[in-house]
């Protein structure tokens, strides 16, 4: 799947998308982004208060108990700015 | 009827609202709201709006789809700039058409409060002195805007 991230998340990894190919034991977006955090000390920085996370599967808003499969893009990015 | 426009030009307010007029003798009401970007006292120089593209589209479309089923309105145009826009240049605009002015007030700041916490764009400063401000900061007080409506 592609992971995609937007505005701080995107500038502390360090790039704004990649193909990620998570484990079958990760189901959830909670436990998608357990699994980015041990990728590297950029992404325990985007991901360090993961509350504040927003995420959407194929470009609609979802909780962070949302499962995983099947989803072609996942977003991850801050609360939104706009208007 | 219902335009949603997602761009990195400007717009023109007064044109678009008018579309919503155009050769129609029904139409009792239009309200019209447009954001524009301030320059905080002098320190900003730009802000500069990320946003999802084709998300973006999709979730205004949403938002208006929620607000055509909650009020019987007439017509409905949002437009959302991306990009770098310079203080007193326009980002929205928010315009609605309907029979009567309750429907279309109500509506028009339903799309914005909405548009605020759900639509994917994310505002960063560029500072007048050179420096970055930083990523704006979602606000509490634009949340509860859009909460209220879930109580109404």
């Amino acid at each position: 799947m592609k992971a995609v991230y937007f505005a701080w998340v995107r500038e502390r990894i360090g790039h704004g998308d990649e193909e990620i190919a998570p484990p079958d034991s990760v189901s959830d977006v909670a436990g998608l982004m357990t699994w980015l955090i041990a990728r590297g000390e950029q992404y325990a920085h985007a991901f360090e208060n993961p509350k504040v996370i927003r995420v959407a599967i194929d470009q609609t808003h979802v909780k962070h108990d949302a499962k995983i499969a099947g989803a072609r893009e996942i977003a991850f990015f801050p609360p939104m700015t706009g208007g | 009827m219902a335009t949603v426009r997602v761009q990195a030009e400007d717009f023109d307010p007064v044109a678009e609202a008018g579309a919503l007029t155009l050769g129609r003798t029904d139409v009792g009401a239009v309200v019209t709201f447009t954001g524009l970007c301030r320059d905080e006292g002098g320190l900003l120089d730009t802000l500069e709006l990320e946003h999802y593209p084709g998300m973006a589209e999709r979730e205004l479309e949403r938002i208006v789809a929620q607000a055509e089923e909650r009020w019987s309105v007439q017509g409905i145009v949002v437009i959302h700039r991306y990009g770098a826009i310079k203080p007193g240049e326009r980002i929205v605009m928010v315009a609605v058409s309907s029979l009567h002015r309750g429907e279309a007030f109500c509506a028009a700041e339903f799309l914005m409060d909405y548009l605020k916490t759900q639509a994917p764009f994310w505002k960063r400063q560029k500072l007048a002195d050179g420096t970055s401000g930083g990523w704006v900061e979602g606000k509490e007080a634009d949340d509860e805007a859009a909460e209220k409506w879930k109580r109404a």
